[in-house]
């Protein structure tokens, strides 16, 4: 079907994922003072923000995806995001990556459905777009490149037509045919339904370019009308709220696409799979994270407990240890090859980062040596 | 005026394609065949009109992996001719022709697809009989390609390709009030709302054009001399198909249309949304007297659901079934 999928994929997916890691981030962030150790600080997740939109938004990853060609499976998107996902410092589990995924994809499926118009995809491109532009607003660099993604966005995208997009629309939604996982934040505001599907509303504004229903007009052969009539629709709407801004900047009107996890707390980015099942209360990417440098101190299988002293995060340890941090995730993706491996070349800065990090005094421990000689 | 019946189980949940449900009536065995598309998938189920027997079957592509799949299904639907009723499967590599029990395929016409994926999508969409012998099929180009069908055996031929149309085609329809007497016969709708009315034969001639708005008609019928067109703007337009008069613009729905259907015995007309409505109307035509009206008659609501796909059942309008994106189910409506 369409061979346009992809950047908007990654913008949107990418740019959920923002949103999440943001979130989450915040939530370990537990003390405001910078040296305190055993949390995320401020300047880490700004730092962890600034390199994964870096890497998602650089001329050479943007430029491939760019390209005209089919979408990928599940398998290599998720291959991908984790490499895009460990490009900074921290470091996900299978489990939680899988989490986050999911999390992703169901984000990115209520914005593709509810899209007012096949069109307004692009304004939930641009949504997210303008929150990565605030991630980074403080490195010039990366803000530019920024802008120099939606530049061409704009370029590619303007000239596809309505039926164009509508087909766009459509692959996608093959694309994330099937998937119900259930999330908290959904279910708690009233988008989703306990079965794990969507709640479509019967009433609001129609889209731009759109009449309200219920006018039945007939003409005469010269074109005037001479009647007029209406129905009841069964819902209940009203006109048209305008349409947003399809420019670098401007009043998107659309909310979709932007920050869904902004005000809520850490447990409200949780999945279930099934009705039923226990909606997990923890929160697994901070317990997994917590659990690697517990073990780190020698703590072993102690989840959520932070050792005090946990600043001695210098792995002067065994091979081993080391290796436990910096747990790199291969996931075969065999029938993707092709289409993997040009990607993954592209995204081969993040192998590169990586190898920079497995050397002795990784960068977090970098930044923590440098504060405990400021103390 | 309706109400819900049982609904039919599918093996898997339907695509969001236009058009996506066909109903195939075999009064003879007193059975009726639905089909739904599911991505590289036809999935056919076979009911028993006393509604005890069902069965299965699914006609498949053979690449496992669906959104890397190159064979993605735009459309299938059933061509009744005079002679035999064939089921059509149009994907993105080419044409694939059926017995209408999906039992065997008897013809395949392959589409030109490029090394490379292009810019603009290859596909086949838009299916339709037209007259005795002809089955027409459009593509993403906007060609629309005429196939000749005899009465039996597969020697099914590419007899014709219409050039009129620049954008890719939607949908097909052909006269179905069973009169001879209209000049036009086919209807041949495009992304950008532009209709083809044409008359059929050993050349195809184009009667008329009726231009699109910018906005897709992904939806089109043809009812004694009529066109229905259902946009992505939610209007459904009714043209004299020959002289492109606007007789009626209905703001029939909120959301993108993605299905039109006609009960030609009865004049109702069937009608199906993104907003997950389904309505039913009457069309009352007097072509001796120019005169063409359009009345709402009632809603059905798909509680969250997309509407891809609606049918009436049977030439009368007794009873029609819906398909929703991500539903795993035909839902069926009957009179009350």
């Amino acid at each position: 079907m369409s061979a346009r999928t992809l950047p908007l994929v990654f913008i949107n997916l990418g740019g959920e994922m923002l949103y999440i890691l943001d979130q989450r981030l915040r939530a370990l962030n537990t003390s405001e003072d910078q040296s305190e150790t055993g949390v995320w600080s401020e300047r880490d997740r700004k730092r962890v923000l600034n390199d994964v939109v870096g890497i998602m938004f650089s001329k050479s990853f943007m430029d491939e995806l760019l390209k005209p060609q089919q979408l990928y499976s599940h398998r290599t998107m998720k291959t991908v995001l984790t490499r895009l996902a460990h490009s900074s410092i921290m470091r996900l589990n299978p489990a939680s990556m899988d989490r986050l995924y999911e999390l992703m994809i169901m984000a990115f499926k209520y914005q593709v459905l509810l899209s007012p118009r096949p069109r307004d995809l692009l304004l939930i491109s641009y949504n997210h777009l303008d929150a990565a532009r605030a991630f980074v607003r403080d490195t010039p660099a990366v803000l530019n490149q920024v802008d120099e993604t939606h530049r061409k966005i704009i370029e590619v995208y303007s000239r596809l037509s309505d039926g164009e997009f509508q087909l766009l629309r459509q692959t996608l939604l093959t694309f994330l045919q099937d998937v119900h996982t259930r999330v908290s934040v959904f279910l708690k505001n009233q988008i989703q339904n306990p079965s794990g599907r969507f709640v479509l509303m019967m009433s609001g504004p129609v889209p731009a370019g759109v009449d309200v229903p219920g006018l039945i007009r007939t003409f005469d052969p010269r074109g005037r009308e001479v009647g007029r009539s209406e129905f009841p629709p069964g819902g209940t709407y009203s006109g048209s709220v305008g349409e947003g801004s399809f420019e670098l900047s401007g009043d998107r009107v659309l909310r979709l696409g932007q920050n869904l996890y902004q005000a809520e707390r850490p447990e409200e980015t949780q999945t279930s799979r099934t009705p039923g099942t226990q909606l997990d209360r923890t929160n697994p990417l901070a317990k997994e994270e917590l659990n690697l440098l517990a073990r780190l101190m020698g703590f072993p299988g102690k989840s959520g407990v932070v050792p005090a002293d946990w600043r001695c995060l210098l792995p002067s340890g065994a091979p081993a240890e080391q290796a436990a941090i910096f747990q790199v995730i291969n996931i075969q993706a065999v029938q993707d090859e092709e289409a993997a491996s040009a990607l993954a070349r592209i995204a081969g800065q993040f192998t590169d980062e990586e190898a920079e990090l497995e050397n002795p005094s990784g960068s977090k421990g970098d930044d923590l040596l440098a504060m405990m000689d400021d103390l | 005026m309706f109400h819900k019946e049982k609904s039919i189980q599918l093996k898997n949940s339907a695509s969001a394609l236009y058009n996506n449900l066909s109903v195939l009536r075999i009064a003879p065995r007193r059975l009726t065949y639905f089909t739904v598309v599911h991505a590289n998938v036809v999935n056919m189920v076979s009911t028993s009109w006393d509604g005890l027997n069902y069965s299965h079957r699914q006609l498949q592509s053979k690449e496992p992996n669906v959104a890397t799949s190159t064979s993605l299904i735009m459309q299938a639907a059933f061509c009744a001719l005079p002679s035999r009723d064939l089921l059509v499967v149009s994907s993105q590599k080419g044409i694939q022709m059926y017995e209408s029990d999906g039992s065997i395929m008897v013809y395949w016409h392959a589409l030109d697809t490029p090394e490379a994926p292009t810019a603009h999508a290859v596909f086949a969409r838009g299916i339709s009989a037209v007259s005795d012998n002809y089955i027409c099929v459009g593509v993403s180009s906007g060609a629309v390609l005429v196939f000749d069908v005899p009465s039996k055996g597969s020697n099914i031929t590419l007899s014709e390709v219409l050039e009129e149309h620049k954008e890719a085609i939607t949908d097909i329809a052909s006269e179905c009030s069973g009169s001879q007497e209209f000049l036009a016969n086919l209807v041949t709708a495009d992304d950008g709302g532009n209709l083809c009315v044409w008359k059929s034969g050993e050349e195809f001639q184009l009667l008329n054009k009726i231009p699109g708005l910018d906005m897709t008609c992904s939806s089109v019928k043809l009812w004694k001399g009529t066109v229905l067109a259902g946009y992505g703007t939610g209007q459904i337009r009714l043209y004299e198909a020959v002289t492109g008069i606007l007789h009626a613009e209905v703001n029939a729905h909120a959301r993108w249309i993605y299905s039109l259907d006609i009960a030609p015995f009865s004049g109702l007309l069937l009608s199906a949304a993104e907003d997950s409505f389904v309505r039913v109307w009457h069309l009352a035509i007097t072509p001796e007297t120019n005169s063409v009206e359009i009345a709402h008659l009632h809603n059905e609501c798909v509680t969250d659901t997309q509407s891809c796909g609606a049918k009436f059942c049977d030439g009368d309008g007794y009873a029609f079934a819906v398909t929703g994106y991500d539903l795993s189910e035909i839902i069926r409506y009957v009179q009350s």
